[in-house]
């Protein structure tokens, strides 16, 4: 490879939304390496504006198909934290359910469907179903399971239903949830096993590179935190996740239609490699193994690991979900009507792991439980700044090999963050009124 | 339609959920792709081609870019179907069509709202030719299949047009307004089996309006309900801007 390199990728495939790579090196000195996003702006805040409470979840949902659950659980909590709706813990067992059946379904879709393409040197999952076609099946069986659990619990996977302010409007029948457990102890948890061989075997294809870098998540003392807890920061410990602002510092830059961040450094990650870093300790033991199995381990700063990473994390949720369901089937099923009855007007905080990342949705009512101000800060915002200066790592240190090499390198760097670029192009307000 | 025709899917200004519904048919997908070659998909393959028989279109048009790619998309297809609300009537993000567009940018981006440019969300068909529709916020995997068969075997497909209440009573629900909320079935277009009110919801009018829906009619019943006069509309509008204001369709 000379010295002089420049890349341009238009739409890249195989991410949700739509960017661009832009690579520019003159004569060894690295001019530009940067993630564009060129996704057309959605404007949600005119959207939200003088809207009722009720409809919140709905219009936000609409955000992003692929994390549609993730964007109602951080809009609900917003709500009722705005608007002092106390929620039951069938509904917070509920909603924790739903949340690892859309952990589990955007996990697998992204390992399989969107990343080991690379890993086997073709353009998409199609050739595969000729080459390799008990694997595809496979794949194809764990999402329809993930996707039954939105179904029956929330009406369907993508937008779901029943989750409204303060509860359900449906709540599902024993039958369903045992019928649920039965496919997961029966279905899943073997072919997360059999999923984890195959990563093993392609584990090889995953590039070596590192970079240090802040990882946030949320944590928690109880469990494996993806429906709440704090904010965690590998350099700077927790904080509570009002104090979300302090960790985000969102800002406009000019080649990104999406808000940059930034925390303690000039950027940090969230996601999977985030979540395993801050958590693993509380992971199931079936998802520890599979960690060791794939040759991750904690304090891993290597970004082609998220993908391990959200493997590791299908297997937590489909034990973890077992275990929900059991609770929820010893305490015995209620029929209850969603809380709705709001006890103050202000402001409230939600935050949430979506797969992608910790999501904050942050929303103001006025008396009339009328929303007055919104703001969203989505996962692939926060990685933007961080894929950036990846790039800029990676690409003087593998300038010995061809261009086309090094464009390789950096589709499949922007695939491993499994960027949502519709989210991170939701278009909130900047500038919010204190 | 010839053996095997050629499908390509592209992507507006919306969630991708309607793709994502496609990549959902976890039971169906290899049944699908032993009728067609799909050629053309950035979200799920790198392949780009310059021909095709089916287009399938999801998202509405909100940039001149949009423009631009949706005239080069009707140049190479021989069908073009558009999938889910924002692709057929515009969907949630027309909202910001019927405000000062200025402020609209300004609130999100500051004294930077040059940087990225805007037009009013449009549906496909304000600007090409439209064949065919699948409605829905996300469209149905139901009636995905259904004009999908039809399209392969060379069918005319079945469009319904009448209200979600007529689907909700063939399903014996409980009418939503018994229970003390209120919903826009009474003048949305059918074809969903009345999904949200079987789950409990009410209907937020996402698959659009019917033929001559009774506006003014369905306002009065929201008020009788309980909502403010400017509420109710503000429900209407929801996924029903471009229809209702007339700023397109």
């Amino acid at each position: 490879m000379s010295t002089n390199l420049d890349i341009k990728v238009k739409h890249l495939t195989r991410v949700e939304g739509h960017g661009n790579i832009v690579v520019n090196m003159k004569e060894g000195v690295l001019e530009k390496a940067q993630l564009e996003i060129v996704e057309a702006p959605r404007y949600f805040e005119a959207m939200l504006k003088g809207r009722s409470f009720h409809e919140a979840a709905i219009v936000t949902s609409r955000i992003c198909g692929i994390c549609s659950l993730g964007h109602q659980i951080a809009s609900l909590k917003a709500t009722e934290d705005a608007l002092g709706l106390e929620v039951s813990w069938q509904t917070i067992q509920l909603r924790k359910l739903l949340t690892h059946g859309a952990t589990l379904q955007s996990n697998i879709l992204h390992a399989y469907f969107l990343a080991a393409p690379d890993f086997l040197n073709v353009g998409s999952v199609f050739p595969l179903i000729g080459t390799h076609p008990e694997v595809v099946v496979r794949a194809l069986r764990m999402k329809r399971l993930a996707n039954d659990m939105g179904d029956v619990i929330g009406g369907r996977a993508v937008h779901p239903i029943t989750c409204v302010p303060g509860g359900f409007t449906r709540i599902p029948t024993a039958e369903e949830l045992l019928e649920l457990k039965r496919k997961l102890v029966e279905e899943m948890v073997p072919d997360f096993l059999a999923t984890v061989d195959t990563m093993a075997a392609l584990a090889g294809a995953i590039p070596q590179f590192e970079r240090e870098t802040e990882f946030i998540s949320l944590r928690s003392d109880d469990e494996y935190a993806l429906y709440d807890g704090d904010i965690c920061s590998t350099d700077t410990g927790t904080v509570d996740d009002h104090e979300y602002r302090k960790m985000t510092n969102e800002h406009v830059v000019t080649h990104s239609s999406s808000k940059h961040c930034k925390a303690n450094r000039s950027s940090y990650m969230v996601g999977a490699l985030a979540r395993f870093n801050n958590n693993h300790d509380k992971l199931c033991d079936a998802a520890k193994d599979a960690a060791e199995k794939l040759g991750l381990k904690p304090g891993c700063c290597n970004p082609y690991m998220n993908t391990i990473a959200q493997v590791v994390e299908a297997g937590h949720c489909a034990l973890d979900s077992v275990a929900i369901i059991d609770q929820l089937l010893e305490a015995g099923l209620k029929d209850e009507q969603p809380n709705q009855e709001p006890t103050r007007f202000g402001t409230g905080i939600g935050a949430t792991e979506v797969p992608r990342g910790i999501l904050y949705h942050e929303y103001t009512y006025d008396r009339q439980g009328r929303m007055v101000k919104a703001n969203c800060i989505i996962p692939t915002g926060q990685n933007l700044a961080n894929i950036d200066d990846d790039m800029k790592k990676l690409v003087p240190e593998f300038i010995e090999k061809s261009k086309e090499e090094i464009t390789l390198m950096l589709e499949m760097l922007v695939r491993a963050y499994d960027p949502c670029i519709s989210c991170s192009v939701h278009m909130l307000d900047v500038d919010f009124i204190e | 339609m010839a053996n095997k025709p050629r499908v390509a899917i592209f992507d507006f200004t919306g969630c991708e959920g309607c793709e994502l519904n496609k990549l959902n048919f976890e039971n169906e997908l290899l049944d699908i792709l032993a009728h067609v070659d799909i050629v053309e998909w950035r979200e799920a393959m790198d392949d780009r081609v310059d021909e095709y028989d089916i287009a399938f279109v999801e998202g509405s048009l909100s940039t001149p870019d949009c423009i631009e790619r949706i005239h080069e998309v009707r140049r190479k297809c021989k069908v073009l179907v558009s999938l889910g609300s924002c692709a057929t009537l515009g969907g949630i993000n027309a909202m910001k069509n019927i405000q000062p567009i200025e402020e609209v940018r300004e609130e999100v981006y500051g004294e930077d709202k040059y940087l990225f440019p805007t037009l009013p969300a449009l549906p496909l068909s304000a600007v090409v030719k439209v064949d065919y529709e699948v409605r829905g916020c996300p469209m149905t995997q139901i009636e995905f299949l259904k004009l999908f068969t039809a399209l392969v075997r060379g069918q005319e497909p079945v469009k319904p047009d009448y209200a979600v209440c007529i689907e909700c009573k063939l399903k014996e629900n409980e009418c939503v307004y018994e229970k003390g909320m209120i919903c826009l079935g009474p003048v949305t277009m059918a074809g969903c089996d009345a999904h949200c009110p079987s789950f409990g919801q009410y209907c937020t009018g996402c698959r659009g309006l019917v033929t001559d829906a009774n506006i003014a009619g369905m306002e009065e019943i929201l008020v009788k309900h309980g909502l403010s006069v400017d509420e109710a509309r503000k429900r209407l509008q929801l996924y029903n801007v471009n229809q209702l204001e007339g700023v397109q369709k």
